[in-house]
């Protein structure tokens, strides 16, 4: 049995079947925000418990690798919807284009979300027994990736934050918890938006979709969309506490 | 004279040549299904192992507790028997019980469609509980758990030495199950009605599977969110719940009480539901006040979802946040205690009979008044200090999950047996049955309430010998409990197989699963049924075979022609 948008034996017509995949990605859609939201409140209560070690773990985060990450994202939203598009006017040869383009700039996103966590794991910033956020300030040459005017910032904010919070190491540690956390579940669901691309591309060069029955396409930009909405979310939560001055 | 009657002279029914159950045969044609009549007997074969499991558990404790030092196991098993009893219990019996074995069935049939609208999650949803039954059946035979079932950190996250992990991750898979299970019925509800049902002809069972359906897709996730976040704790040392890192145990508990308040109203509306139906069949009236029962059950699910710090007054929050999480609690009595009294007032002028169905529609009634109303006590800030943690809380609970949520399930698992299998149950072993069913709970649950209003505190393994005479009265009515629950079992097997041939319309009831075969074609209707009448119209249905037309509301014909 393939699904070439024949009708399902439970269903009455077309139509209804569209609109009944179509609410049950949307009431999906409510449980995942309700599912981001549990952690999200869990952020919250400790970004206003422990501003200041949350704001110092902000800072150790790469503005430019995390920027590059939110512009990566928006692009693929935006060929993602071209996509949709194209499956909705009937441009069979365009529809391949857009999801392979799509699934590229979500691999680009991998790629810079690796080299970051990669980054964290060297700097001691994984919590755990060996999380130190003062190791790259104390150990400078550990840190090859920084250089000497980063390292002396670095050093400047800690010092305010540790006379901020005394307990600061410890509270960081709960910053990173909500950054591996929150960025971990995210790139969990980009993983599988990334397998339901790939099947679409497989789909779409055997020539299933047409204006009539696209279904497939538009649930998995939904799903591909509510992602980035997500990240549009984690990246000022994550990376912009407190970076004003 | 229903269509039952079997006396002499008149053609004995048979069963229709071809249904769900004969349709195919084989393993793979059950475990492959994607009819929502078999993946509700896989279901109910699954819930009935937990169930049974969590029985065991049950009657560990209770014997144990038999004398005040405990003379059977080691205050360390004696937690792990309490923690799995509630673990096995409520995320793997209480929660898919109703929803996921009778909803599963009823719902397509009771609103005209040919399956729910999306089959294969539906099976799929079966899977994932499978997947997570089998990581918890695991942690309970790999050294088993002892947090009790709520999972409190840090002692779940930093110090238990049992098998928390697996239990976690089970019951986080599991959750999925629920997610899509309620997903499924929303959608269903929403598109799949046969011409004609209109939202207000909908069953109650129907209402109240909605009203649960949302509760499910918007606590579970959270409870998976945060069960999630407890298990990295433990495994990878985040601390959002770590005191010595800053975390908040109290945290851990908003979000867990967030989906597990929430989950008593998954457990209890679905039950609520088939007392809906039993009532009006039973007394063969319609349903008095259709639309407030229908809105009570949607007011249950939305204001169930602003208590859950009343399970936290002892945490030491704010007094102006225990005011009101306490008001709110005796608002959700409100919808509640409406059901109650429209049910109530369906009887009144009805023509009762005494059914098995009927009496346990009747049990609920009482047991789940006591409940409800022992659940006042406790939202109330001045008791809730004297009992918090006693066995009144574990009385209170249990005359509304098994006196209420299992009387419901038990109730209409022989409503609609004659459906499922297409034979009846014997009428007078399942009344035995039902009656030795209450006896016992009551002898059971009872005392607890005495125990806990004397200060006996909960999840203890020994006892001061002043409370030795209300234990053993506790321990002996669930001994009684366990012969009311086997005993169904054992028939309803029975009859499933050997039992009289139902008919189509057994009762009469007057719902649209009535109108097709008994047991159902997989397609579940021959052709689409088009609905002209409203919910538990006894009057304007002469196709029923009843006496009535034109009488008016008041007493009718008896609803059973033998008795």
């Amino acid at each position: 049995m393939h699904r070439t948008g024949a009708l399902f034996g439970q269903f009455e017509t077309l139509e209804q079947q569209k609109d009944t995949a179509s609410l049950g990605m949307w009431i999906f859609l409510v449980t995942e925000v309700m599912f981001f939201g549990g952690i999200m409140l869990a952020y919250t209560i400790n970004r206003h418990t422990y501003f200041h070690a949350f704001a110092m773990g902000s800072k150790t985060l790469s503005l430019t690798l995390g920027g590059t990450n939110t512009v990566v994202l928006l692009a693929s939203s935006f060929t993602m919807a071209m996509g949709v598009w194209s499956a909705q006017v009937g441009k069979k040869k365009l529809l391949p284009v857009f999801l392979t383009l799509t699934i590229v700039l979500g691999f680009v996103f991998f790629g810079i979300k690796y080299v970051e966590y990669a980054q964290k794991f060297h700097h001691h910033l994984v919590p755990g027994r060996n999380f130190d956020i003062t190791y790259c300030v104390n150990n400078p040459t550990r840190c090859e990736d920084m250089s000497a005017e980063e390292i002396k910032a670095e050093r400047v904010e800690l010092e305010e934050a540790q006379a901020a919070d005394p307990d600061l190491n410890a509270h960081a540690q709960l910053y990173y918890s909500a950054y591996f956390g929150m960025t971990g579940l995210h790139a969990l669901h980009m993983i599988i938006g990334a397998g339901l691309l790939f099947w679409l591309l497989g789909q779409s060069l055997k020539g299933r979709f047409s204006p009539e029955w696209n279904t497939p396409v538009d649930l998995v930009g939904l799903y591909w969309h509510f992602v980035d909405i997500v990240w549009i979310y984690l990246f000022p939560l994550l990376y912009l506490i407190d970076r004003h001055n | 004279m229903s269509t039952v009657s079997t006396t002499m002279g008149e053609p004995a029914l048979k069963l229709p040549e071809k249904h769900y159950l004969n349709a195919s045969y084989g393993i793979r044609s059950w475990l492959l299904t994607t009819d929502h009549k078999r993946i509700a007997l896989l279901y109910l074969a699954s819930v009935t192992f937990f169930f049974f499991i969590g029985g065991f558990f049950a009657m560990m404790i209770r014997l144990h507790l038999l004398t005040p030092s405990g003379y059977l196991l080691s205050a360390d098993t004696y937690n792990r028997m309490f923690t799995m009893h509630g673990v096995a219990m409520i995320f793997f019996f209480l929660i898919p019980s109703i929803p996921a074995v009778l909803g599963n069935f009823l719902i397509p049939l009771m609103i005209g469609a040919k399956d729910l609208a999306f089959p294969k999650i539906n099976l799929l949803s079966w899977y994932i509980y499978i997947i997570g039954g089998c990581f918890t059946l695991y942690s309970m035979v790999s050294g088993g758990l002892d947090t009790g079932w709520t999972f409190y950190t840090p002692l779940s996250t930093v110090y238990s030495n049992s098998a928390v992990a697996p239990a976690v991750v089970g019951i986080f898979i599991t959750g999925f199950s629920s997610i899509l299970t309620g997903l499924n019925f929303l959608v269903t509800v929403h598109t799949m009605r046969a011409p004609g049902m209109t939202w207000f002809r909908l069953p109650l069972f129907v209402w109240a599977h909605y009203a649960t359906s949302v509760v499910m897709i918007l606590g579970t996730p959270v409870v998976a969110i945060t069960l999630a976040l407890a298990a990295m704790e433990r495994l990878f040392g985040l601390g959002f719940f770590n005191p010595a890192m800053g975390g908040d145990p109290i945290l851990f508990q908003h979000l867990f009480w967030f989906y597990s308040h929430p989950a008593v109203y998954i457990m209890i509306l679905p039950s609520m539901g088939v007392i809906s139906e039993l009532i009006p069949t039973f007394a063969r009236k319609k349903l008095f006040g259709y639309h407030f029962v229908a809105a009570a059950s949607l007011a249950i699910a939305v204001i169930g979802f602003l208590v859950w710090t009343h399970h936290m007054f002892l945490t030491g929050q704010s007094t102006y946040a225990a005011l009101a999480f306490s008001f709110l609690t005796f608002l959700v009595a409100i919808p509640s205690a409406v059901k109650v009294f429209n049910w109530t007032a369906t009887l009144f002028g009805g023509s009762i009979s005494f059914d098995t169905p009927m009496l346990y529609a009747f049990g609920f009634l009482g047991l789940f008044l006591i409940g409800g109303l022992t659940g006042l006590f406790l939202g109330c800030l001045g008791v809730d200090m004297h009992v918090h943690d006693t066995y009144f809380v574990v009385a209170h609970f249990h005359y509304i999950m098994v006196g209420g949520a299992v009387m419901g399930y038990l109730g209409g698992l022989h409503f609609w047996w004659p459906k499922i299998t297409g034979r009846m149950y014997p009428e007078w072993l399942a009344r035995i049955a039902a009656l030795v069913l209450f006896v016992g709970f009551n002898l059971t649950f009872f005392p607890q309430f005495v125990l806990g209003y004397l200060g006996m505190p909960r999840r203890y393994h020994v006892y001061p010998p002043e409370f030795q005479v209300y234990n053993v009265m506790s321990t002996a009515g669930a001994s009684i409990l366990a012969v009311g629950y086997l005993l169904p079992m054992i028939y309803l097997t029975w009859a499933a197989f050997y039992g009289r041939v139902a008919g189509n319309n057994p009762w009469p009831a007057t719902g649209l699963e009535w109108t097709t075969a008994s047991p159902p074609p997989t397609e579940n209707f021959e052709v689409t049924p088009v609905v002209t009448w409203e919910a538990y119209d006894f009057h304007n249905r002469p196709e029923l075979g009843l006496d009535v037309p034109g009488t008016p509301s008041g007493v009718v014909a008896p609803a059973h022609g033998h008795d």
